[in-house]
This record gives C-alpha cells, structure tokens and sequence, in this order.
C-alpha cells in the first residue's frame, strides 16, 4: 500500500493509518522527494518533519520510507567541502541550480567520481574489528584519511584490493565474520547524526586547545576535548571570535557549523579560510576545514538537523585520531528551530515557548564532546564551542542558562566592551573556565614554572580595578592614593595592552604562547618596578609622563611574532625611563 | 487546474475554511468572489485531509458561508514582473493603484523567493557613499548589505531615508543603474505620501517601484508588502543588471501584522506573543539582501523599524539585529538636542564595513580614524557620566577635553544637516580634525607614524569652523 500525505502545516507533514514506518525514520515527501524525517507515530497518524520547502506539496502525494535513520555519509572529501544541514553539497546544488536552492535534489554527499590514491593497511587473512584502520589515503594537503572498518562489523578480510586509485563507491575489502556473513567495505560509510560514535573510554582533559587569542588562553582557557560557550548579544563579537578560534586553534580538524545565521558570513568563511595560510603548516586554511552552512533562510526543520551534522562529521574524524574543533555559529537558532517544530507539534511549551526537552537535548550535544580513547586504541578530541544568541542580550534567557549548566567554559561577550571597540569584548569578571586546575600543569610544563602565578596576578589586578572603578565614578580618579592609582594604570595596561587584541593586525591576529607569556612577565615587571617609586612618594603622573606605559601598551604591535626575543629588552627600557624620575 | 467552489465552512479572523476540496497544494492561491462581484486573494496556508485552511489578504468582512465563489489558482503566490514596474505604485499584495493599468509581464514569480545559495553569494565590498559622515565615516553601508535603521517614533528616521537615497543614488558605477524599490507597510497615508514627493523632488521617481500598504489597508496584506517589493528588487537586480536599494519600513508594523494573524491561526507564542518562528521569518526576507556571483546587479536593505519604547530589547529589533549586518541607531537624546541626523554612534554598527574600506576602496587611514573615533566617543560618555556626579569644573583636564571632543563631534561630525553631503575625504579630514583637539598620548589606537603624518592641532580648527559653515 502506498502512503499518501493527510495533512500539511509549514514543514510538518502528516500520513493517516500506516504502520509502516519507524521513528526518525528517513522518507521522502511528495512528487519531488522532499526530504524528511518521521518524528511521531501513533496508531492513527505518522507525523513528519520535512527538510525543506513545502510550497507546491499536495496531500494525497506519496510519502516513501527509506528503511533508514537520517545518516550523514562518511569518506574522503568532507574536507574543503560547504554543506547544507543535511550533508548536501551546496557547490553541487549551485552547479545544477544555480544561485538559488531549489528542492527535492536528492546529490551524494561525497564527490563519487575522484578517484583516490589509496594505501592498504591490511592483507588477507588479517582478523579486524570495528574501528580498525583498513586504509588511508591523502584527504588533502594537510589530512591524511585513515578509513576504518565500520561500527559492528569484525571477522577475516577475504577479499583485499591491492594499493591503488579508487573512488569511494568501489569495494577495498571483504570481511567474512563469525557469523558467515560478507561485508563489503569500501571508503564510504554511513552514522545516524542523532547517535554518539561509540569509543572506548573517556579521557581527563589535561591539554589545552591553544587558540592564540590571548584573552582565551591565558584567562578562560578551554581544554582539547571540552565545551565552551560564547553568549552575547547582536553586534558583541561572537562571530569574530568564532572565526579566530577556527582560523588559529591547534586543532587538527575544524568543523564550523553555521546554524541559522548570514550567508555572508558563510561566503566570508569560505573566502577568507581558502586564502589565510596555517602558520604552522603553511598549507591553506581551508585545507582541515568543513563547512556546514544552513543560513537563516535555509529550511528550519534542516537547521535542527545541522548540529546533529556538524558534530558527527567531527566524531568521524576524532575516531581517526585527529583533534576536531567544532565552532556552532549560533545554537540559540538551533534551539528556535526546536521550538519552532514543536510548536508545530502542538507540544505543551515550558519556558518562552521552548519545549520541555531543550535542557535534554542541550546536554545530548555538549556531552558529545570529549577526550577520548577510540575503540581503535587511538586517541582523538572533539572540542565544542557553541555561540548563543540570548534575545535582547539577557543572559537569563533559557538557552543561555541551559548552556551554562553543561558547558565548563563561559566566554561572556559584554555589549559595552563592544561599543568601546574593545575585541574580542569578553568581560573578565563574568567569564569564567573549569578547565583552569586541570590545565595548570600542563602550563607548568609547557609554558614555564610560573605562568600560573602571573595569571593570577593579573587576576587579582583586573578585580581590584573593578572595585576601585566603583570608587572612582562616584568621587573621580584624582582622589585616589597613587598606589591605587598606579594599580588603575596598570590594569589599563593588561586591557588595553593585552587583552584587547586586534583580529587584522598581522602580528596580533596569532599570538604564540611563548610571546604571551613573555608579555605578561613585562607588564609584572612594570608594576614591581613602578612600586618602589611610589612608595618614595613620586606622583604616578610623573611616571606616565615618560610614555613607558604607552609604549608597554603597544608591544603587541611592535614586537613582531617572528622576533620574540625583543620582548625581552622591554626590562631595560622600563628601568631606562624610570631612572629618568627617580 | 482551476476549480470553483460555493460556500464555506468556517471563518476566524482572517482565516476561511474550504471542505471537500481536492488536489489542493500548500501556500496554493485563492480566489474568492462575493456576492457583490468583488473578488478578493487568499493563500491556503494549511492542508488537512479534504478541508484547507484559507487566509484572505484583504480581509474576511462582508464574507458568509454562502455567498463566496473560491476559485484554486493552482500556483502559490506570484508577481508580475518587467522592466515597466519601474516608477509604477502597486498596494500592498502587489496590484497597481496608480491607474495606469496592468503591469505586462515579462515573467511570474513566486514572491516567497528561493533561498540564496551561501556558495553563489558574492562577499559584498564595494562601498556606497551616502555623503552622511556618522555613516560613511563610522558605519560604512556596503554595497549588497542589508543595513537596517532602528528609530523610534518621533525620531526622523523617514528623512534620513529620503537624504541617503537622494545622496547615494549618483554614487553608483558608471553604466550600471540604480534603482529603488520602496515597500512601505502600515505607515500613514502622509508618510507614504512625504516618500512619494520626496523622490519626485529629487528627480528619482521614474525609478522608484512603491509598494504601499497604509496603516488602514488589511493587515493580512501586510505580510505579503515586503516579499512583493524583495521579489520586484531581486528580478530588477538580476534579471536587469541594477543597483537596487530596498527600503522598508515599518517593519514593526508587519511582525505585529505577522502576530495577529499567528494568534487567529491558534499558534502557541513566543516572547511578547509574537510567533516562535518570527527570526526564520524576519530572515527570510533580510537574507534576500546581497550579490549573486556572475551578476551585475545587487540588492541593499534599508530596512526601518521603530522600537516600541525605544526599547532595542523588544523582540522586533532584537531579531533583526541578529540577522542584519549592522545596525544605524537613532538616539533620541540627540535629536532633543537639534542634532540631525541624530545617529547614535556607539549603538550603530556595520559589520561589513572592515573589509569594503580602506586602502582601495575608501582611504588607507580609514580603518584607523572610524577606530579611534570609535574608542574616544566611547570615553567622552565615562567623562560625561562622571561629570554629573562631581561637577564638570572637578573633571581633570583630559577630562574635560573628551567634553569638548564629545561636543564637536556630536554637533559637527554628526550633526551635518539635511542638505550637507560630505565625500569620504571630507569626512576623514574632519574625523582628523577632531582627533587633533585630544593630547596625543590619548590616541592609543593609531600607531605613531599615522599620527606624525595627520595629527594637526592648528589646521584642526579650521576645517572644524569649515563643517560648521557646510563648506
């Protein structure tokens, strides 16, 4: 029996008395093949979710179930490729659409005609399990793919292709399992987006991911492997941070998901990121990059589909080993496109018209990030950095405070910080890391023995410029002890000198760890040797006078990332130009 | 396939409901005839089984359930497009009212449009001069921008309108066209009519297509106003290789229009009882704003907005700031003091600006001057905060020099006037002017050399005295 469409409402579709479809199952809507998603079935009704427009769709149009949960396909040529939220290429669809999105196209998420250069890693005979590296090949410049044998197969290879040139649709190994049955293997393979990747234990997050954005690093630093999350309002910045974490992080994989928000903003990512060079491959950006791009005017029901995407495709690649960053540009669209279907639903809404389920499906996602052992013994990070748009800036907003529970990072962007032009506007006293304690080892090892005391000094400082400013908008700065004042000056140095950071200047847009570290120590030793003075009581105006906080301020600019050694004659000038007004 | 039926079996509001009805299709178009003769258009906004849920553009008054003809058109909305629609007045679902007939059409098109593929869009760069230094200056519109001004009632914005389109429109290329289409929705007869004479005035309206829906004209209508006007720019700009400016305004006006006719749906509300889908909505027709690769034409938004309240937290502005590359601010506490346009500089924002200035498209200081411009306004608001707690005389002498660089730059940079069209080098020679009147040691956005070559204390006073003049 054919099953025929009851009843539509916006994307919700609707098929009256049939058993024959699952939950989240995959099917295709109508004469066009829309394609959709079964979201509820009772015994009356099949209700479904369609991906994409449903203008010109008429009831009574046929309704097919693929047998199959929503999969994204899985093989060489994720990278450097833009999707749609549901894994279609979008260059293809330019190719036969043309400029705008038609629907109903059904395109392989894979280009199915290249042709590989692929190494094999078994033989016949060879006994594999799930997970096993079978194969690899040359992704791009930068990635090398490592195939693996797919989840819940094992058994004896039978069959084996010799070393050579294939594409992703032809058979490399044939594997016999216990049971007797033959698989066939080539480089492609299917996951349900709804479903984790499994692995095989989860590891203590003990390294950073390094971003070079001084603020991140040094403040609010997120672990390889942890979740972070910048709310701000519109126009504070957290797409330009998205974008510098994506273009400098140490990452091996980026996957940035661009979940109802500009096409602009997606044209620039994709334009800027083919042109910027890694610094530390010198291979282009885009080369570790996949795009997942489902813009605001894209079908809603796909934007909910989007993140489920974005983060599979990043398991994928953690599985091989590899180190992923996933940057979700903005999850508060996610969670609009959530209570958008369930409004759909008719669902009883909790708070502000969201569903009751958003804290669940909220956590689902952040706790698909982790430092993990792979079922291959291989170890490999997802790391997850969700921007959230509260409405009206109001952190108190449910999707913010949902975030908030599950995510250890919190990079708050302040609106004021913005409108005074300080990028990236993250304010110091609402933000906050978890990652902190795991991560001071490794900064005692890596960066050097006291990086964590200089943090903290600066800490301190930042907070008590915060309670002096209380003072000093009530009576003005001019009545403060010059040993407070001093302090004000020198947070003004750690603001304006260190934490503000200029995303286009060529030798701040990256700022090594070493050069960071080495800052800092500057800006302590301004202030240790700045006390001494004050205490023989020499006004903090005199010492301003000599420009050496002006010139501390801009050693960011001056001291170039090729030549970091030159911070180090900072400690002369400063007691060069002290000397004058002691 | 067209089919008639008598009668009806509901009505809510603005909704129809038609039984027994086959081969219907989503968002399909209706027409429905009264007794009277007159027809009016519908749009089936949802299907179940035989029975479709119809919503009536012009409004269910006078209808009965049994004195209407519905004929299915068979195909969803659509308007007719040619190059004739230029300097043409339709209403606001797109039938002219200027009485000079049918438009004869080149070609249909659904009015929904079709989302832009983000890999066929064009980064916008080129920039527009508007001749308005708080904009060009500060917060550079960019050609394929959708800009939108957020204003409150009382606030001029509908003037500023009118002077960016009568000082942008000679800004754009040699041999390219420019173009406006003006979608007005729920705004006063005397508002469309100031536009109206507005662009005849400034010699523009034969290419000017109008799209008005009054604020007494049926709200359903409303919804439909601005996807006519983005469906006539996006054929106008790449179908016939023109600059198209958009403006539309109110959009307040249609989220609410948007809102009474969710609540008569039944809808489950979001904030402030707008719809929950209000941002997927508000973006599909923002998005509609850019360049298409391998086409000469563009499409820039200027969408206006009034904030109920002046409260830029309301759901309405709220969204749109979140999908709009910027915003341009209006502040009432500028206009209280004369200044016009009273454009509130830390508010506004153009996201695009940073990469269609500078060297190449603007001036090489560009980016450095808006910078420090930016950075030291910002600091002129904690001097004034101050001052009225301790008393301007207690201020300390840089203090006071914010004040009077606050001053000048509100009143002189800002406030330019309505008649006043200042070039970019205008406008960065007087941003270097204003800079001057600060101790150097307060520029801390500018490296040394810039400020070698530009700072100018003596010449600063002059070209401040010239802006004042208009000259």
């Amino acid at each position: 029996m054919t099953n025929r469409i009851y009843s539509i409402n916006g994307p919700v579709v609707k098929v009256k008395d049939t058993k024959d479809f699952s939950m989240m199952e995959m099917v295709y809507v109508g004469e066009k093949r829309l394609l959709g998603e079964v979201i509820g079935i009772n015994n009356y009704e099949t209700t479904i979710q369609v991906y994409e427009s449903t203008t010109g769709l008429k009831t009574n149009e046929e309704v097919i179930g693929s047998k199959d949960l929503l999969c994204a396909t899985l093989g060489p040529g994720i990278l450097k490729n833009i999707y749609d939220g549901i894994e279609r290429p979008l260059k293809d669809i330019a190719a036969n659409d043309g400029a705008f999105i038609g629907s109903g196209k059904i395109y392989p998420s894979l280009d199915e005609t290249k042709l590989w250069d692929v190494t094999m890693k078994v033989k016949v005979d060879d006994y594999v399990t799930s997970g096993m590296i079978f194969a690899t090949c040359k992704e791009t410049e930068l990635i090398e793919h490592r195939s693996m044998i797919p989840n819940g197969i094992s058994g004896k290879v039978i069959k084996c292709k010799d070393n050579g040139e294939y594409t992703v649709n032809d058979t490399l190994i044939v594997v016999k399992d216990d049971m007797g049955v033959e698989h066939e293997i080539g480089l492609k393979q299917k996951w349900p987006i709804r479903n984790p990747r499994p692995i095989s234990a989860r590891k203590p997050l003990n390294t950073p991911l390094v971003t070079g954005q001084r603020v991140l690093d040094t403040l609010f630093p997120i672990a390889k492997g942890g979740a972070a999350a910048v709310p701000g309002g519109f126009g504070a910045g957290k797409t330009m941070l998205q974008h510098a974490v994506a273009k400098w992080c140490d990452a091996d994989i980026i996957v940035y998901v661009g979940c109802g928000e500009r096409g602009n903003e997606m044209t620039q990512v994709l334009e800027e990121f083919s042109e910027l060079i890694d610094p530390k491959s010198n291979k282009p950006l885009l080369d570790r990059t996949v795009l997942i791009a489902n813009t605001s005017n894209m079908p809603v029901a796909a934007r909910e589909a989007s993140i489920y995407t974005g983060i599979t495709l990043a398991e994928y690649y953690r599985d091989m080993g590899y180190h992923v960053a996933i940057m979700a540009d903005s999850t508060s669209r996610w969670a609009e496109a959530l209570r958008e279907l369930s409004g759909r639903l008719e669902e009883m809404p909790a708070e502000e018209g969201y569903p009751a389920y958003l804290p669940s499906r909220i956590s689902q996602f952040y706790e698909r990030a982790g430092y993990v052992e792979n079922i291959n013994g291989s170890e490999g990070s997802v790391s997850i950095i969700g921007a959230v748009s509260p409405q009206g800036g109001d952190f108190s907003e449910p999707v913010t405070q949902n975030t908030k529970r599950f995510v250890r990072g919190f990079w708050a962007l302040d609106k004021s910080l913005a409108y005074a032009r300080h990028y990236p506007a993250i304010n110091w006293n609402q933000s906050y890391s978890e990652y902190i304690d795991d991560l001071s080892r490794w900064y005692d090892k890596n960066v050097a023995h006291d990086f964590n005391e200089l943090r903290a000094k600066m800490v301190a400082i930042l907070h008590e410029e915060t309670q002096l400013m209380e003072i000093v908008k009530l009576i003005g700065a001019d009545v403060l002890p010059d040993d407070q004042k001093l302090t004000l000056e020198v947070a003004r140095v750690i603001r304006v000198g260190y934490l503000q950071q200029n995303a286009f200047h060529p030798d701040d847009m990256y700022v090594p760890f070493e050069k960071q570290y080495k800052m800092l120590k500057v800006i302590s030793y301004l202030e240790d040797a700045c006390k001494p003075l004050i205490n023989k009581h020499i006004p903090v105006s005199l010492i301003l006078k000599t420009g050496i906080f002006e010139d501390v301020i801009k050693m960011k600019y001056d001291v170039p990332n090729n030549n970091i050694a030159l911070l180090d004659t900072y400690y002369e000038k400063i007691d060069h130009a002290l000397a004058s007004v002691d | 396939m067209s089919l008639s039926k008598i009668g009806l079996s509901e009505i809510s509001g603005s909704l129809v409901a038609l039984d027994d009805v086959e081969d219907v299709s989503n968002e399909e178009v209706v027409e429905i005839q009264l007794a009277s003769g007159a027809t009016r258009i519908g749009r089936v906004v949802q299907i179940e089984g035989k029975k479709a849920i119809i919503q009536v553009f012009e409004g269910t008054d006078g209808i009965s359930l049994k004195n209407t003809k519905t004929k299915l058109l068979g195909h969803p909305m659509e308007l007719a497009l040619s190059k004739e629609i230029l300097g043409r007045v339709f209403n606001g679902s797109g039938k002219p009212i200027d009485g000079m007939g049918e438009v004869y059409a080149d070609k249909f098109e659904d009015i929904n449009g079709k989302p832009l593929n983000p890999v066929m869009r064009q980064y916008p760069r080129n920039y527009i001069s508007t001749g308005i230094s708080a904009i060009d200056g500060l917060n550079t519109l960019i050609r394929g921008q959708k800009l939108p001004i957020f204003s409150g009632s009382g606030l001029p914005h509908d003037k500023l309108a009118v002077q960016i389109v009568r000082q942008a429109q000679i800004a754009a290329d040699e041999g390219s066209q420019f173009g406006i289409v003006f979608g007005a929705m729920g705004v006063k007869n005397d508002v469309a009519d100031y536009f109206k004479r507005s662009f005849e005035e400034t010699g523009v309206m034969e290419k000017v297509c109008m799209f008005i829906n009054l604020s007494n004209d049926p709200i359903i209508e409303r919804t439909l106003t601005p996807r006519c006007a983005l469906t006539a720019a996006e054929y106008l700009a790449y179908e016939c290789n023109m600059h198209i400016l958009v403006i539309l305004t109110d959009m307040t006006s249609y989220c609410e229009a948007l809102r009474e006719f969710s609540s008569s749906k039944g809808e489950i509300p979001g904030r402030k009882g707008y719809p929950g889908y209000l941002y997927s909505d508000l973006a599909s027709l923002y998005e509609r704003a850019g360049i298409v690769e391998g086409k000469n034409g563009s499409v820039t938004q200027i969408p206006i907005l009034t904030m109920p309240n002046d409260d830029i937290t309301h759901p309405v502005p709220d969204l749109t700031g979140y999908i709009t590359e910027g915003q341009i601010v209006l502040d009432r506490d500028l206009h209280m003091n004369g200044i016009y346009p009273p454009i509130g500089v830390l508010s506004s924002l153009s996201r695009l600006m940073k990469d269609g200035i500078g060297a190449g498209y603007t001036r090489d200081d560009h980016k450095d001057v808006n910078n420090q411009l930016f950075a030291s306004y910002a600091k002129v608001s904690e001097a004034k905060s101050l001052a009225s707690v301790i008393g301007e005389d207690e201020l300390s002498p840089l203090d006071k020099k914010y004040l009077e660089f606050g001053r000048l730059f509100e009143q002189v940079f800002v406030g330019q006037g309505f008649n006043a069209k200042r070039s970019i080098e205008e406008t960065l020679n007087l941003g270097w002017a204003l800079l001057s009147t600060l101790p150097k040691e307060a520029l801390d956005r500018l490296d040394n050399e810039l400020i070698e070559k530009n700072y100018d204390p003596e010449h600063a006073a002059r070209t401040i005295e010239l802006a004042i003049r208009g000259e």
